[in-house]
């Protein structure tokens, strides 16, 4: 039965789709812009979820679907308005409807009293007018497919006809009589079909009776002039028998009737059954009544809707396996570290700038890199998928919070690689909740304020130089600055007389144990803090920072890397090795002057930049024991931060420039390297390894507070 | 040359069930998502031998389709079976009175469907 | 040293300074010349560094470092063995790869008890070739999983 838990998956991912529409759908009409289409579309996704539900035998799922589709078909038909109140039940219903089919997945929890609840609103919402088959059909319908949806009932055998209590006893003898009137050939159905059908219950003696049958020029073909007596013994029930002429009930005049003895027919004149069969003829042969004029139009939508379908429709698309794009892409990798390699060895090889070889070489990069970004834009997809579930968790938290909350999306076509993606929709999660948490007012506070009592949240996403940027934008009260900068004196995070400006003072929010578990409220659950959500920015590789104007509000920006595969990086030099520091990490370069580095204790150094003081870091002294000091006024500085907060100025020989770099893993045939997050291969073959920033910090903070409390050692390793 | 049904229903899993059941009873199956596809599908591969439609589709509904069926010389006399729920009988009857020429309840067992589609295709 | 039979052994032959060693040839990949490895920080000192083979990450280990023969100073001269140890692919810095050998199991004499522990436990047995004698590396033992490269 593996097809049919294939097409279970298929059912699945057809729910998401049609809960995503109808959501879209409801949202539409919520804000007016929806009409009598959406309204059809809105119901047609439910009674698709219901159909499919229907099929898997998905009974919670199909009954909670029945009554939601039973209140939108009211809608559709006008027979109740779709007030604003209504369609914040049809709302709710839809994020109900959300839980049944995960629920049914196996992958959440649906709650039956809410489910309930919203039954009886939905019920409610159609009160007063004509609700027919809602209450008793659910049931018929979650039933397990019985013939024509009867529900099994015990019957005692007294109620019984005599013919079918006989059924065990034998073969049984039945004379049918059969006339079908022109309605039954009008609906396609055939005699001769049917007879057929009856001849698979058991033998049958068929006789033709034709006696109104004119001659073949006088032949109307819509008439009926055939009818037939069958005699079929049979050891099926009459039911059975009956079932044959199910389709064709009404269009014909039809007699079962037992009959005991077997009797042989005595006026027939039994001839095979095909050539009694006189079909009703085909279209030349007869005359036809010409070709109606009206054509399909009539029952189209607007031309606008068929094009857009059309479109949708018309756009192949292919189903691959991840692993066969990820090969591609490590492929392509390779190929982009091998054509730049053979351009070193052009240009050490000294081929003249104007030779066709180097521009044949030119052209090879420019390829190259046109292949690179076409393969990476395979896995690349739209951000909607995680935009989509950001309106619902809006409608929850700002209920939880009493407060009024709308969302805004804008480029939700953007597109971010499939790896991205995924790590993408918990921290936009948390920036939301806790923008209508902590940012967004309550709607008195608002008022009072001048400001609409509907607070508005702005999620987007767009290109911006090669990253993609992410904002979540709100207009509450903005970041109370005071309260935070107390708060974080209180958990001794900073101490009270240091001097911030603003910028610096909104970031302290991004501190671990900024946010206790305490605080942290319901909403913005599981002890999530801002330094959470950093941190996962972080380990996309992205950056985040905030703006903030108290009163008007605050937004926060997300800036990622198209992919995790590369990485953005400064390319440095440390003695003779080359080494990469992510640029994510890096605050400024500088050339400190002698007078701007201090010593600080026995063997520390520090730099002064504005009025911080930094500790310095000989980068090469701590990848390689052996070199003796360097002098942090020849060499250029680095300002780097960690994603604990700490910042440090590495020393470094020189920079060479910037370069996004495809990231190798040493942890693949080696092992994990302390200090050193990864590695990459540069232009000219050789290995580079990648920094871990985080460490380096770490490691000089270590250092420094072991050499505080010990006499001044050649430090054990 | 088997038994050509063409399925219309704008949801992939009735559509999948349709094929999955229909294929296993050894008829061929052509797929159509709504009643606008399904006329485009009928024209550009002939017409099949058996239509199975459901009521309820963007653009031409099940109704749709069995007008415009039954309107046409060359294709009147296909058997239409309607996929309908069984306790709308409004709809089942509107269905007939349009020409359908049997009906399939949804949810549908197999068995029933195979028996339809063999009590009315030639 | 007996003719190639069913069960037979192909071994690839190396030098290390005045001593030969040996490797089933099923874990090498490739034989490589040398090229200037970049160094990890605070490795240990049988590892080299680090090199790239067409696009992967290849650690080179000091065979005679690692044996504890003593550190080479590698140069254009050495070679490289590519083997494959478990999942990892490695590179063993050796002066030289001189023959294939076939043997059958029953030629393989377990390791003299002569020499550091530490040699014992790399090696799995010698075998005797035209007045040769040849010890056979266990690859098992060169780079063990569990070893950090960090203090």
């Amino acid at each position: 039965m593996d097809e049919l838990a294939a097409i279970k998956q298929t059912f699945f991912q057809e729910c998401d789709e049609l809960l995503a529409d109808l959501e879209a759908g409801l949202l539409a009409l919520e804000s007016g812009s929806g009409d009598a289409d959406t309204v059809n579309a809105v119901f047609r996704a439910v009674h698709s979820v219901k159909g499919g539900a229907g099929a898997f035998a998905l009974e919670d799922l199909v009954k909670f679907a029945h009554v939601f589709e039973t209140t939108l078909d009211a809608v559709r038909s006008d027979k109740i308005e779709a007030t604003e109140t209504v369609i914040k039940v049809l709302l709710r219903s839809a994020d109900m409807l959300s839980d049944h089919v995960a629920a049914a997945k196996g992958e959440g929890f649906a709650d039956a009293e809410r489910s309930s609840q919203l039954e009886r609103e939905l019920k409610a919402c159609v009160d007063g007018d004509a609700a027919p088959e809602p209450t008793p059909a659910p049931h018929l319908d979650a039933a397990p497919a019985d013939e024509w949806g009867f529900v099994p009932q015990r019957v005692s055998l007294d109620d019984f006809a005599p013919a079918p209590a006989l059924v065990i006893s034998g073969p049984a003898t039945w004379r049918i009589a059969f006339k079908p009137h022109p309605a039954l050939y009008a609906k396609a159905n055939d005699a001769a079909v049917l007879l057929r059908e009856l001849h698979r219950l058991g033998a049958c003696e068929v006789d033709c009776h034709q006696p109104d049958l004119p001659d073949l020029t006088e032949l109307d073909p819509d008439h009926a002039y055939l009818s037939w007596t069958i005699q079929l013994v049979t050891e099926c029930p009459e039911d059975e028998i009956r079932d044959v002429f199910a389709f064709v009930d009404g269009d014909c005049d039809l007699t079962v009737s037992r009959v005991t003895p077997v009797v042989k027919a005595e006026t027939a004149s039994f001839v095979p059954l095909p050539a009694i069969i006189v079909e009703p003829p085909a279209a030349p042969a007869a005359p036809e009544p010409a070709p109606r004029a009206a054509t399909p139009p009539a029952d189209i939508k607007p031309a606008a809707d068929q094009k857009a379908a059309q479109a949708a429709q018309a756009a192949p698309t292919i189903r691959v396996d991840l692993d066969r794009i990820d090969k591609l892409i490590d492929l392509v990798g390779e190929l982009v570290i091998n054509q730049s390699m053979l351009s070193q060895r052009a240009a050490e090889f000294g081929a003249p700038r104007s030779s066709p070889f180097y521009s044949a070489l030119q052209d090879l990069e420019q390829l190259t890199r046109n292949i690179q970004d076409s393969v990476m834009a395979v896995r690349a997809q739209p951000v909607k998928s995680v935009f989509q579930r950001m309106p619902r968790l809006v409608r929850e938290v700002a209920t939880l919070t009493s407060k009024e909350v709308r969302l805004e999306t804008a480029g939700e076509g953007t597109e971010v690689d499939k790896t991205v993606i995924e790590r993408l929709s918990d921290p936009i999660t948390h920036m939301i909740r806790n923008a209508i948490d902590h940012g967004i007012e309550s709607p008195e506070v608002r008022l009072a304020a001048g400001k609409p009592s509907e607070g508005c949240v702005r999620l987007s996403a767009a290109h911006r130089s090669g990253r993609i940027v992410i904002e979540v934008a709100d207009d509450g009260a903005g970041i109370n600055r005071e309260r935070v900068f107390d708060s974080a004196v209180k958990k001794g995070l900073i101490r009270s007389d240091v001097v911030m400006i603003d910028d610096e003072i909104d970031n302290l929010i991004f501190l671990p144990g900024f946010s206790t578990a305490a605080e942290v409220s319901n909403i913005s659950g599981r002890g999530v803090g801002m330094d959470v959500v950093k941190r996962s920015i972080q380990a996309l590789g992205g950056r985040i920072s905030i703006s903030s104007v108290p009163g008007q509000g605050s937004r926060f920006t997300l800036s990622l890397p198209l992919t995790l595969a590369v990485l953005d990086g400064m390319v440095v030099t440390v003695g003779e090795q080359t080494y990469i520091i992510p640029l994510t990490a890096v605050v400024e370069t500088l050339r400190p002057k002698p007078a701007e580095v201090r010593a600080l204790g026995p063997d520390g150094l520090v730099v002064e930049i504005r009025d911080w003081h930094v500790p310095l870091v000989d980068v090469g002294r701590m990848l390689d024991r052996t070199r003796g000091p360097v002098d942090a006024a020849t060499g250029v500085c680095l300002l780097v931060e960690s994603e604990v907060g700490g910042r440090a100025a590495l020393v470094v020989d020189s920079i060479e420039g910037q370069k996004q770099v495809v990231i190798k893993s040493l942890e693949a045939n080696y092992d994990k390297v302390d200090l050193i997050a990864a590695a990459t291969i540069l232009g000219d073959g050789r290995v580079a390894l990648i920094l871990d920033v985080d460490a380096v910090i770490a490691r000089q903070n270590r250092d420094a507070n072991r050499s505080r409390t010990a006499p001044p050692l050649a430090l054990a390793s | 040359m088997g038994v050509k049904v063409l399925t219309i229903d704008d949801s992939r899993t009735i559509r999948d069930m349709l094929r999955a059941t229909l294929n296993g009873a050894g008829f061929t199956v052509v797929q159509a998502s709504d009643g606008v596809e399904a006329m485009e599908t009928l024209d550009r591969e002939g017409p099949p031998d058996v239509i199975i439609t459901d009521i309820n589709m963007p653009r031409m509904d099940g109704y749709g389709v069995i007008e415009n069926v039954r309107r046409r010389p060359e294709l009147r006399s296909i058997p239409i079976l309607v996929l309908t729920t069984e306790s709308d009988q409004a709809k089942k009857q509107r269905a007939r009175d349009a020409g359908a020429t049997g009906w399939v309840v949804k949810p549908f067992d197999p068995d029933k469907l195979v028996e339809a589609v063999r009590r009315v295709a030639a | 040293m007996s003719d190639a039979s069913s069960n037979g052994l192909e071994l690839i032959a190396f030098r290390i300074g005045e001593q030969d060693f040996c490797v089933n040839i099923m874990a090498v990949r490739e034989i490589r010349g040398w090229s200037p490895a970049t160094p990890l920080p605070q490795a240990p000192d049988y590892v080299r560094g680090v090199i790239n083979l067409r696009g992967a990450v290849l650690p080179i280990i000091d065979l005679s470092a690692r044996i504890g023969l003593g550190e080479v100073a590698p140069s254009a001269r050495h070679v490289i063995i590519v083997a494959q140890i478990g999942n990892r692919l490695v590179g063993l810095l050796v002066d030289a790869v001189s023959d294939i050998l076939t043997v059958s199991p029953d030629d393989i004499k377990p390791t003299p008890q002569v020499g550091s522990e530490r040699v014992q436990a790399f090696l799995r047995g010698i075998l005797a070739d035209n007045g040769r004698m040849i010890s056979i590396v266990d690859l098992e033992q060169i780079l063990p999983v569990s070893e950090r490269a960090a203090a």
